[in-house]
């Protein structure tokens, strides 16, 4: 009986070790990111199709855009992903290079009986009342001389809002500040901001399930994530003084101005445009990678998962309602690998 | 205590006993509840593709928690190569050698702190030891994570059985003259094995469901397991995180998920026991 | 018994002359081996220390008693994560300990002996059943109840407590607790069952046979027989509850702020690291989520040796007693 235990944990053993020793072999090469969970839907969408094609294996976790930015800072990933642009400066002290790949909308997705997508309205300011705690019941004031026609309940609203450091709260907190001197004033912007209510929940997926779950509940997230769960979201009043609906034509007008190539470091932001059509929140998303790479096959597999993610993922990013980085910009990003990343001194990207 | 009337007392225990079944059966079926919602959420998920596919972007049907399976099975095991003989030879330490001296009392008093330390602390343990100096999340941190919960469990478990063993039998094997580490190993795991194979099974089944200790340092993955040097798939994590999702489709995968290790620790729970009902007499 | 027999004769038979230096290896690697946990206890506070030293530098004992978790600004103060644990911990031992003590004594005491066994297997299956499992049937399932139901209904009659004030969200510290409650209920009870199953039959017949009710006889003869177990069952459940991720981050709500109200959202030591760990980006906003496992470390550490003596004090007197 002993002997035969002893034999059994020996062929476990023996299974394992050969298991771990022998799968790297069958293993393709793999590119390790995480970040932001703004781009994860069409992330995904690119990772998986390319995934089939080549067989490279891209892994992308959805941890946040701090968290993005922390672990690509403690080198223990080999890209991050972040919606909260860094300012050209801090980019190149970092030794880091930052470019953009996709463009999309933050969007007010609520959860009320009776409430369908696009049908409540809200200024600017309200959304900022809102947010802050000052307007805490659906049938405020505030909201029903704005929304005449619809029946608003007697109930709560309870503010759901990013748990952790988030590039969508950065977006969605810088327009506010914009448009708000007592938001400006009192909260901020930020990847992670001093909520004065509500209820935390860790990245956008989890913004969209609580905001399912919780009746009575308001939150932000991409704009993806509200279509593909069918979760209502609410009409905007543009800078411009025009109501519009979220969707990729408003995201394209608000993009459409960007003046990208005078953006130090990619930086820019696309919140608050003008234009009749422009929806108010846009915001575009990066990727960081480390200007001196050491593996040079590694560098150069990442930058050409990239590249076709930039001319073959257009069409994959509109289908999810995200705006493509243009031509033009692309070449731009192009050059700027070229020029800037390097390992053991030579050009990567040629 | 007051005197009280044999009424009142009689009053007394038939209102602790008018309360005492109400109050145990919201108990358990509170508890029963809990595995119904589980099993009836979680068995439509069962597809084969669940069993062998890699998991699909949201919104895209079809897909598998294959790899997340594969990489909870690989990373239990390595954890219990690990933990598992150190904990038998250091529960061997406590009973055997001098098991009331200064370092056996340190020792056995460390191993219950560690015990009841929160896993989520082992995680960022590990994550400062293995995930931040060698500069990636990998699956043989996550093993290591679940190995130093299993150690001291195995340890205690060790020394309770082999306690149990009577003097008598160590006495007759040194007295035959054959060496200590041979009666240990032949004689006193012989005797005791039923209690210790119950042990590290209940171990290693407890250990399979944790999450906190994986978060930091498996991370996860959307591919099969390459190489434990990569973050890996499993079945925890990409439970807290499709649980945590919006999509419908991930939340049945996540509820199909849980089932799954929950039917596994239940079944190894189960068969633990057994083994000890069936042994033990002979144990 | 046979086996063993023979296995001693077998190992008797091929005892090689020389036995002292493999028994020596055989002793120092199984002290290696035992010292192993000394050793992961003393890297655990070391890593905790060496990584958290910033956050103490910077923040002082301020750390302890500030309620400001600001990642913008740069303050950090761990008060409302540590309220958050106590509180969510408080509710669920209320909650945890009479009722699985009453389904204890009713196991043993009252049920059918058959029943009795079902019950008490299927308890202690469920106590097996890992944490995030409680988590998410929280989340799902009972978050809905609690605002639909458990909610509105606790405003409605103890409303004028600030305890149970504000909307009903169904996420909050009281959801939490609950779960905390739900969760540990297995674990103590089945031990629970344990002790008093042990109490021997004749002094609970002695006590019957003098004319005690059955109340009687688990109040002063089997509770007080088996209150070393349970204390030391207790205490477990306890501290289960003080460290646990899973079941009570999917539903307390991730808000650093302090509020008397149950139905806020909060949160508790470990479900901030959970959210917080991998995505703190700033290094003082790393150090300081460090300084918080070190003060949930510190917290269990003490409650554990508190529970040690005490049992061993019990365990002293109960001596005494005999």
């Amino acid at each position: 009986m002993m002997r035969t235990f002893v034999r059994m944990a020996v062929a476990l053993a023996v299974m394992a070790v050969v298991l771990t020793i022998s799968v790297p072999v069958f293993a393709a090469s793999s590119l390790n990111g995480a970040g932001a969970t703004f781009p994860e839907p069409i992330y995904a969408v690119w990772m998986y199709k390319y995934n089939q094609l080549t067989g490279v294996r891209v892994d992308y976790q959805g941890i946040g855009s701090s968290g993005g930015i922390r672990q690509i800072k403690a080198r223990t990933v080999d890209f991050g992903g972040s919606d909260a642009p860094m300012k050209g400066r801090e980019v190149h002290e970092a030794g880091l290079i930052q470019f953009p790949m996709v463009i999309g909308g933050v969007v007010p997705i609520c959860n009320v009986k009776g409430i369908e997508a696009g049908q409540l309205k809200f200024t600017p300011q309200l959304l900022a009342g809102v947010f802050s705690g000052e307007i805490n019941y659906w049938d405020d004031e505030a909201i029903t001389s704005l929304n005449p026609g619809l029946a608003l309940p007697s109930e709560p609203i309870t503010i759901v809002h990013r748990a952790e450091g988030s590039g969508t709260t950065w977006i969605f907190t810088n327009y506010l500040d914009k448009v708000s001197p007592s938001w400006h004033e009192k909260i901020g912007t930020g990847k992670i901001v001093p909520w004065p209510v509500g209820v935390g929940a860790k990245g956008n997926p989890g913004v969209a399930n609580y905001v399912q779950r919780v009746n009575g509940s308001i939150g932000y997230v991409e704009y993806a994530y509200a279509v593909q769960n069918n979760l209502p979201y609410v009409t905007l009043m543009n800078q411009a003084g025009k109501y519009v609906q979220p969707g990729l034509a408003s995201f394209q007008a608000a993009a459409a101005s960007a003046d990208w190539a005078n953006a130090d470091g990619y930086y820019i932001v696309l919140t608050d445009q003008p234009g009749d059509e422009s929806w108010p929140i846009v915001g575009a998303t990066f990727i960081l990678i480390y200007a001196e790479q050491d593996d040079v096959e590694k560098a150069e597999e990442m930058l050409t998962f990239f590249d076709w993610c930039y001319e073959h993922g257009a069409e994959m990013a509109v289908e999810k309602d995200y705006v493509p980085i243009p031509k033009n910009v692309a070449d731009m990003v192009r050059q700027t690998w070229a020029d800037e990343i390097l390992a053991g001194g030579a050009a990567v990207w040629k | 205590m007051r005197p009280r009337s044999r009424a009142q007392r009689r009053a007394a225990d038939t209102a602790i006993r008018v309360a005492m079944v109400p109050s145990a059966l919201i108990g358990i079926a509170v508890l029963a509840w809990i595995l119904w919602e589980v099993i009836a959420r979680g068995v439509g998920a069962f597809t084969p593709a669940f069993f062998t596919e890699l998991p699909t972007p949201p919104g895209m049907e079809g897909g598998g928690l294959g790899n997340a399976i594969l990489g909870t099975l690989l990373m239990t095991l390595l954890a219990a190569l690990l933990g598992t003989p150190v904990g038998l030879l250091a529960g061997v330490f406590l009973a055997e050698f001098g098991p009331s001296s200064r370092i056996a009392t340190a020792v056995r008093f460390t191993t219950n702190l560690l015990m009841g330390t929160p896993s989520i602390i082992i995680g960022i343990f590990v994550y400062s030891i293995l995930v931040l100096p060698f500069g990636h999340f990998s699956g043989w941190a996550g093993a290591v994570a679940l190995a130093i919960l299993i150690l001291p469990v195995v340890m205690r478990t060790t020394e309770d059985m082999l306690n149990l063993v009577p003097d008598e039998l160590r006495e007759s094997g040194l007295a035959l003259g054959a060496p200590r580490w041979r009666v240990t190993l032949g004689i006193i795991f012989r005797a005791a094995r039923t209690g210790l194979v119950t042990g590290v099974l209940l171990a290693v089944a407890r250990v399979s469901g944790e999450t906190a200790p994986l978060l930091f340092t498996a991370l996860n993955s959307f591919y099969w397991p390459g190489s434990l040097n990569q973050p890996t798939a499993n079945m925890t994590v990409t439970i807290f995180n499709y649980a945590m999702s919006p999509y419908s489709d991930w939340q049945e995968k996540a509820w199909g998920a849980s089932l799954l290790i929950t039917a596994s620790v239940l079944v190894v729970t189960v068969l633990a026991r057994f083994v000890i009902k069936d042994k033990g007499g002979r144990a | 018994m046979k086996e063993s027999t023979a296995a001693i004769a077998n190992v008797a038979t091929c005892a090689p002359r020389d036995q002292s230096r493999p028994d020596a290896v055989f002793k120092w690697l199984a002290a290696a081996c035992a010292l192993v946990v000394i050793v992961i206890m003393a890297g655990i506070f070391f890593e905790l220390v060496r990584n958290s030293g910033m956050a103490f530098r910077e923040f002082g004992f301020s750390f302890l008693t500030s309620d400001s978790w600001n990642p913008i600004a740069g303050e950090f103060g761990a008060a409302s994560s540590i309220y958050g644990t106590l509180v969510s911990t408080g509710i669920a031992m209320i909650i945890a300990i009479p009722l699985s003590i009453i389904i204890a004594v009713y196991l043993v005491e009252v049920a059918h002996p058959k029943v009795s066994g079902l019950i008490g297997g299927a308890v202690e299956l469920l106590a097996a059943v890992p944490s995030i499992i409680y988590g998410m049937w929280g989340l799902f399932v009972f978050a809905a109840l609690m605002q639909t139901h458990v909610q509105p209904f606790l405003s409605r009659h103890l409303g004028a407590l600030p305890l149970f004030q504000g909307p009903p969200m169904g996420i909050g510290v009281l959801t939490a607790g609950l779960i905390l409650a739900f969760m540990v209920l297995p674990f103590i009870t089945a031990i629970t069952r344990d002790v008093l199953m042990m109490v021997p039959p004749v002094l609970k017949e002695s006590a019957y046979g003098v004319g005690s009710t059955m109340w009687e006889t688990v109040r002063f003869v089997s509770l007080k027989y088996g209150r070393r177990g349970i204390v030391g069952a207790v205490f477990l459940g306890f501290g289960r509850a003080l460290g646990e991720t899973m079941a009570v981050t999917f539903v307390i709500g991730n808000s650093h702020r302090i509020s008397a109200s149950l139905f806020s959202a909060g949160n508790t030591i470990a479900s901030s690291l959970a959210n917080e760990f991998n995505e703190a980006s700033e290094p003082i906003y790393l150090s300081s989520l460090f300084a918080l496992a070190l003060v949930l470390f510190g917290i269990t550490l003490v409650f554990q040796t508190i529970a040690h003596y005490w049992v061993a004090r019990m365990q002293r007197l109960e001596a005494g007693d005999r």
